[in-house]
């Protein structure tokens, strides 16, 4: 139990990854939410890139987590700006009224 | 090996915990310090995988930009956080069901898994041994500055076409009245004043 291997990791990034689908689900209004249940997805990605990459002693996953840290800052700077311009023009954030913006 | 299975533990279960608390609890900004925590706490795991780069790339990216960013987000817009729960009671039989297959499937997955024969010697490229003396960060930027080039820069166009972006969204440009000197000194009596003999008794 004590001794750590490879699916250790895979298991706490699965559990993260389930806990994103179920913020997204939960949170179906608060767009907040769902972007930072994107995160956790990320994240949950992120650790097993790193866990499978620290296991075979290859390098190429760390490289690879280091572009998904580089889109998931991306998707998040441009999501909030989204957001900023969305809850200046209707003064709310719901999600289900956003199929009203129409054009 | 005892104190790095505690460690691992303890680092795992704060991480779940958390995880947990981002998308449960009522408050946004709650929510967004328990991101940062698992961010953290992440960090730790990747440290104690021998990822130390990623590790403090995580808390440098994550941490310091991401999640102050949303915490920026939430504090300065004026949310009635309060409506917003509304119907989590309503969607959470299908999530907790959606979420529980999910997981099975995940750990299913976990169970019946082996690395393909020979899948040892198709390594592209190797982790340095601890005798070589390369740390963890030197052969990442050995790696990434001659064999992913092309990628790293992508990787830097797609920050800048995020900022760019990010700034034409939420640019305004405010109609604030301001003095113009220019125009001030380029007035001229004859283009603004009209001298009217009004005569008593009949106005303009």
């Amino acid at each position: 139990m004590f001794e750590l291997g490879l699916s250790h990791y895979l298991t706490v990034g699965a559990i993260l990854f389930t806990l994103g689908i179920l913020g997204i689900f939960l949170n179906r209004k608060n767009v907040i939410i769902i972007l930072m249940s994107v995160e956790l997805m990320l994240l949950a990605v992120n650790i097993n890139l790193v866990a499978f990459s620290t296991h075979l002693g290859d390098l190429v996953g760390q490289i690879f987590t280091l572009f998904v840290l580089t889109v998931a800052a991306a998707e998040a700077a441009i999501g909030l700006a989204i957001l900023v311009v969305y809850f200046r023009n209707r003064g709310t954030i719901e999600v289900e009224e956003i199929h009203l913006m129409k054009g | 090996m005892v104190i790095q299975g505690l460690a691992f533990y303890l680092f795992a279960l704060i991480t779940v915990a958390a995880g947990v608390m981002v998308i449960t609890a009522r408050n946004p900004v709650h929510s967004v310090l328990y991101l940062i925590l698992a961010f953290f706490n992440s960090a730790a795991l990747f440290l104690l995988m021998g990822a130390e780069f990623v590790a403090f790339i995580l808390i440098i990216v994550y941490v310091g930009a991401v999640a102050v960013l949303f915490l920026f987000v939430v504090m300065m817009l004026d949310i009635d956080f309060a409506r917003l729960r509304e119907g989590v009671v309503r969607y959470l039989p299908i999530g907790a069901l959606v979420g529980l297959v999910l997981l099975v499937e995940l750990l299913v997955v976990l169970g019946a898994w082996t690395i393909a024969p020979g899948g040892e010697t198709r390594i592209a490229s190797p982790q340095p041994s601890l005798e070589s003396g390369l740390t963890n960060t030197e052969a990442l930027g050995n790696l990434i500055y001659t064999d992913y080039v092309y990628a790293f820069q992508i990787a830097g166009l797609i920050l800048l076409v995020a900022m760019i972006g990010a700034i034409v969204l939420t640019l305004r440009t405010r109609t604030v009245r301001r003095q113009r000197i220019a125009d001030q000194v380029n007035r001229r009596p004859e283009e603004v004043l009209v001298i009217r003999k009004v005569e008593p008794g009949e106005g303009i």
